[in-house]
């Protein structure tokens, strides 16, 4: 293997822009171990290696001219989840009804990505339209967890993060509309970010639920990850939703985070996020946390978000609704699959549609239709609606007390494929502690805290911040890598196993 | 169904028993110089599928972004029409499927419309004058156009395949609703055109559409019902679709109360559906039928965030509003002196605008009104355009007039001129050029003429001596014969006198 595969994309963009090492050295090397191990984990639906040599031939010729570097990331690697359009690659969402659609035109991350410099080494595997948390739900098979390749990876960024965890790529791209970057972070002890509601430009980002949906970095350390995040976040005035501020300083409180001290930093424990169910060694390392933290000097306290147990319900109506509608528009007579069965428009729809979706999104589609329909609108969707004003107020009222809020990012470690993939209520679950930040458009992050002693598998300790507060929580989130590696004696990720083969 | 359609009502008798009650929805195209919520140009007959991007063909990944102009067009015509401006409100989700429709739903606004409660003066051919409620004005996005081929009647039934053109996609409309309009009695198709002719007018002035009905810019839907009169019962009312000119206004209305009494009169019941107007026969077909009312499934759009006008942007725009077009020409009439009927005619051949912005050129206003009924409405006549369609433009024919005064030409030449202009040979300054029509005004030249001209007929030069001035004219008009035309007249008698006295 390769030991430019094992470099922090910090390390390895520092390497190349000094000319101790190519680009293209650099981008070969992870298309040698993507083809050497991604048999086994199926991170990637589409490996670009043509276009990915080309961008890093371009930046090493600007090495070679002494020309600066497009950014602090350029030529570094970076595996894009497959939900961002791409003019030069497909762009499938990991759904059959997408199937070898060519997207005319780039997202705005996607550009921005180019811009800088960064080399896109392909697509990654996900739940189909970004609906799942365990990258089963995907129309082109399951990608398996580097650290147990009979486990999940997590979801829906499933390939993103496995993509990481397997050293195919430094740095990745997923998007968060439940939990979809922080879980599969936690559970391949990789470090994933939900940006605030608005931080990174939606457009171009194929949408799962339009009012919940964030993209966001992830990458095996919170430094890789806040260089990253200043390069994809800022205002687009394609989307409207996006705000209009400075993007916060991440990367500068990543390097003081990474100094250790968390004087004068007040962390929430938010009750409503642990207790029962909780794995065991998910709790323990939970508890480890709070205990360094502590010893970084941060002030631990207890908060309380009483309306975070209707989260789940809440999101389990407001994300199938606007699913119902966003996916309204796979309907075979533009683009994508079509099935020409029946005679009439509406019939080759319904064809499509049924031969295209997976059950999973066919699901939702169902319940949001059903939760949107004229009688019940204001029982479902107008209550959801009023249980996430409530839950934006609890995070109000909590971040009053406390600088940034934690919980474990998720229940359990990573389970085995096939466990819950009947049992959409049990998959459900996993995104209990991640959903209330969506509802709320506020700020998360999940970096690795340990493993759980039961079955030696990554745990995730979520760091949640408010609205525009990502320089606070990278800064916790950096302090607390910086201490857990001193401690045990260097990064989790360290100890992930080699992909059997 | 029945399958044969009960008679129709004499209308005399119809109004006898029947009290109609009128709802109008019309539908305007704004001209604004992009779409709704993307960048693409709006021009009418453009190729098919040339003004269409990511966001109005609904790809996947797209975002839409307000159009500013289209939200001020929205509040000076809601404005325009005594609403009150909705301080915040939200676009909604439409939700339906169709083939024109990219993204299987309609953006548009639904419960929370820009403009709501206003009212319109309405005045009828007598001067009665009809106030119409104004429910509401709203901001919609236009769907795609369907072409259905191979079907016999152009309908989507029968029809072995449709071509789709996505440049009317996503064009900005208005959509403006009637309250209930009751009491209208026999006048009921009247005042439905009368209203939506001065809605036109209103609109026009506004210069926020082109409200052409024949282009589709502005499109009516007519509800209808009827209740026995003195019952106070409102009936079961009918909406008719596809009625494209002012005049099928008026016949819709009429025709509905005529079949809705038959089938009243028949002891039948009034099934409420979407009608379609038949142009050709002045008659409305069944549409869609409306039983199981269609479920929208309306919700937010999560995609944009809310229209907030300010108050002090909507009072900027009170002030931008033209003088109502009913009240500009009562002021008009009263300046001019012209009689009602005289005003009407000159509404009626579109000769208004023309001459006051022949006289807004500088042009006294009789003169400008006789040049646009007389000699250029026989222009138009002959070429058989409508007055403006004229290829001369106000300012031209203010030139025209200009020249008249100044002596340079005279009416037979004027005329010249503007034959020069109409076929194309430029400025009438150049077709005075061009031409040679200059009046001859050297008095040199024209004292030579004139001496010939007395030298020629010493009898008549003795009359006027004698003191019979008219005499004159014998002389008047051998100069003009021999100057061919081009002197002025006035001079030429001047100058004879002179010589004589």
């Amino acid at each position: 293997m390769s030991e430019l595969i094992r470099l922090t994309a910090h390390e390895l963009a520092s390497k190349i822009h000094s000319g101790e090492v190519s680009a293209v050295e650099a981008v070969q090397a992870h298309l040698d171990r993507i083809a050497e191990v991604d048999g086994e984990v199926h991170a990637f639906l589409h490996v670009a290696t043509e276009a990915a040599l080309a961008n890093a031939a371009l930046v090493d010729e600007a090495v070679r001219a002494g020309t600066a570097p497009a950014s602090p990331l350029a030529g570094v690697p970076l595996a894009l989840k497959d939900v961002f359009t791409t003019v030069d690659m497909p762009t499938t969402c990991g759904s059959k009804i997408l199937e070898g659609w060519r997207p005319p035109y780039d997202a705005t991350l996607t550009a921005r990505l180019r811009a800088a410099g960064i080399t896109i080494l392909g697509k990654t595997n996900m739940d189909e339209f970004a609906m799942g948390s365990s990258t089963e739900h995907s129309a082109y098979g399951p990608t398996r967890n580097p650290w147990d390749l009979s486990r999940i990876p997590g979801g829906s960024g499933g390939g993103s993060a496995a993509a990481l965890a397997a050293f195919e790529a430094p740095l990745a791209i997923g998007t968060d509309t439940g939990g979809s970057i922080r879980q599969p972070a936690a559970v391949t002890g990789t470090v994933g970010v939900k940006p605030t509601y608005g931080g990174v430009s939606r457009y171009g980002l194929v949408a799962c639920a339009s009012s919940l949906d964030q993209g966001g970095p992830c990458a095996r350390t919170v430094l890789d990850a806040a260089l990253l995040h200043e390069v994809v976040a800022g205002h687009d005035p394609l989307d409207s939703t996006s705000i209009d501020a400075p993007v916060p300083a991440v990367v500068e409180a990543a390097r003081i985070g990474a100094q250790g001290d968390l004087s004068g930093v007040r962390v929430g424990v938010v009750r409503e996020l642990g207790g029962e169910g909780y794995q065991p060694g998910v709790r323990a390392s939970f508890d480890a946390a709070l205990r360094r933290l502590e010893k970084l000097g941060a002030e631990v306290v207890e908060v309380s978000c009483p309306h975070f147990e209707y989260g789940l319900a809440a999101y389990y109506l407001i994300l199938p609704s606007e699913v119902s509608s966003n996916l309204a528009r796979f309907d075979a007579m533009r683009y994508g699959l079509r099935v020409d069965k029946g005679a009439s428009a509406e019939e080759v729809m319904a064809a499509t549609r049924e031969a295209g979706f997976g059950p999973e999104a066919k699901r939702r589609i169902i319940l949001g239709t059903y939760a949107l329909s004229s009688g019940y609108y204001d029982a479902y969707y107008g209550q959801a609606q009023k249980v996430r004003t409530l839950i934006s107020r609890d995070f109000a009222a909590a971040f009053e007390q406390a600088d940034v809020l934690v919980s474990p990012t998720a229940p359990t470690t990573a389970f085995p494929i096939g466990e819950k993939v009947d049992d959409p209520l049990a998959m459900y679950l996993n995104d209990l502690a991640t959903i209330p930040t969506n509802l709320a458009g506020v700020a998360g992050m999940s970096v690795p805290s340990g493993l759980a002693e039961e079955d030696g598998l990554p745990v995730g300790l979520q760091i949640m911040a408010p609205a525009l507060g990502e320089a606070v929580m990278y800064r916790v989130g950096a302090a607390f890598e910086a201490a857990r590696d001193a401690d045990e004696g260097g990064p989790l990720i360290a100890r992930v196993p080699e992909v059997a083969k | 169904m029945t399958t044969t359609a009960p008679a129709l009502v004499d209308y005399d008798e119809v109004v006898a028993r029947y009290e109609p009650t009128l709802g109008l929805e019309v539908h305007v195209e704004l001209s604004t110089s992009t779409k709704m919520f993307c960048g693409c140009p709006t021009d009418f007959g453009a190729e098919p599928n040339t003004q269409v991007c990511p966001t109005c063909l609904g790809l996947p990944g797209s975002l839409p972004v307000v159009n500013r102009a289209a939200v001020e067009a929205a509040i000076r015509i809601g404005l325009a029409l005594n609403c009150s401006i909705a301080p915040w409100g939200r676009f909604a989700r439409k939700n339906y499927f169709y083939p024109d429709m990219p993204k299987n739903f309609q953006t548009s606004q639904y419960d929370e419309p820009i403009a709501v409660d206003g009212w319109m003066d309405v005045q009828l051919e007598d001067g009665e004058v009809v106030r119409v409620g104004i429910e509401r004005a709203h901001m919609e996005e236009d769907t795609g156009k369907s072409l259905h081929v191979g079907g016999a009647d152009g309908r989507i039934h029968g029809a072995e395949y449709s071509l789709l053109d996505y440049n009317r996609a996503g064009v900005p409309l208005i959509e403006i609703v009637t309250k209930m309009i009751p009491g209208t009695g026999a006048r009921a198709p009247e005042v439905a055109r009368a209203y939506v002719t001065q809605l036109r007018d209103l609109i026009k002035s506004l210069g926020v559409s082109d409200v052409r009905m024949d282009q589709g810019s502005m499109r009516c839907d007519v509800n209808l019902s009827l209740s026995p009169a003195g019952s106070g019962v409102l009936g079961t009312r009918t909406e008719t679709k596809n009625v494209n000119s002012l005049r099928s206004v008026e016949r819709a209305v009429r025709h509905e109360m005529q079949r809705q009494a038959g089938v009243l009169d028949a002891g039948g019941a009034i099934v409420q559906e979407t009608r379609h107007f038949e142009e050709q026969s002045g008659t409305t077909r069944p549409g869609r039928r409306k039983e199981t009312s269609e479920d929208y499934r309306y919700f937010p759009e999560p995609d944009l965030v809310p229209i907030a006008p300010s108050a002090e942007w909507v009072e900027e725009l009170r002030g931008t509003l033209p003088e109502l077009p009913w009240e500009h020409r009562k002021r008009i009439q009263e300046a001019w002196g012209l009689s009602d009927e005289e005003l009407r005619d000159l509404v009626n051949a579109g000769a208004l605008e023309l001459i006051e912005a022949t006289v807004a050129a500088g042009a006294p206003a009789g003169e400008a009104r006789s040049w646009w009924v007389a000699y250029l409405a026989q222009q138009a006549n002959a070429r058989g355009v409508e007055l403006a369609g004229l290829p001369i433009t106000p300012a031209q024919v203010a030139r025209v007039i200009a020249l008249v005064a100044s002596g340079d030409l005279n009416n037979k030449l004027a005329r010249q001129v503007v034959d020069g202009v109409l076929a194309g040979e430029g400025e009438p300054d150049e077709v005075v050029e061009k031409r040679g029509l200059k009046v001859v005004s050297d008095d040199s030249a024209l004292v030579a003429a004139v001496d010939e001209a007395l030298a020629a007929q010493p009898d008549v030069v003795e009359k006027i001596k004698a003191g019979k001035v008219q005499a004159a004219g014998a002389i008047v008009g051998a100069v003009m014969k021999a100057t061919k035309g081009q002197a002025d007249a006035k001079r030429v008698r001047e100058l004879i006198l002179e010589r004589c006295s």
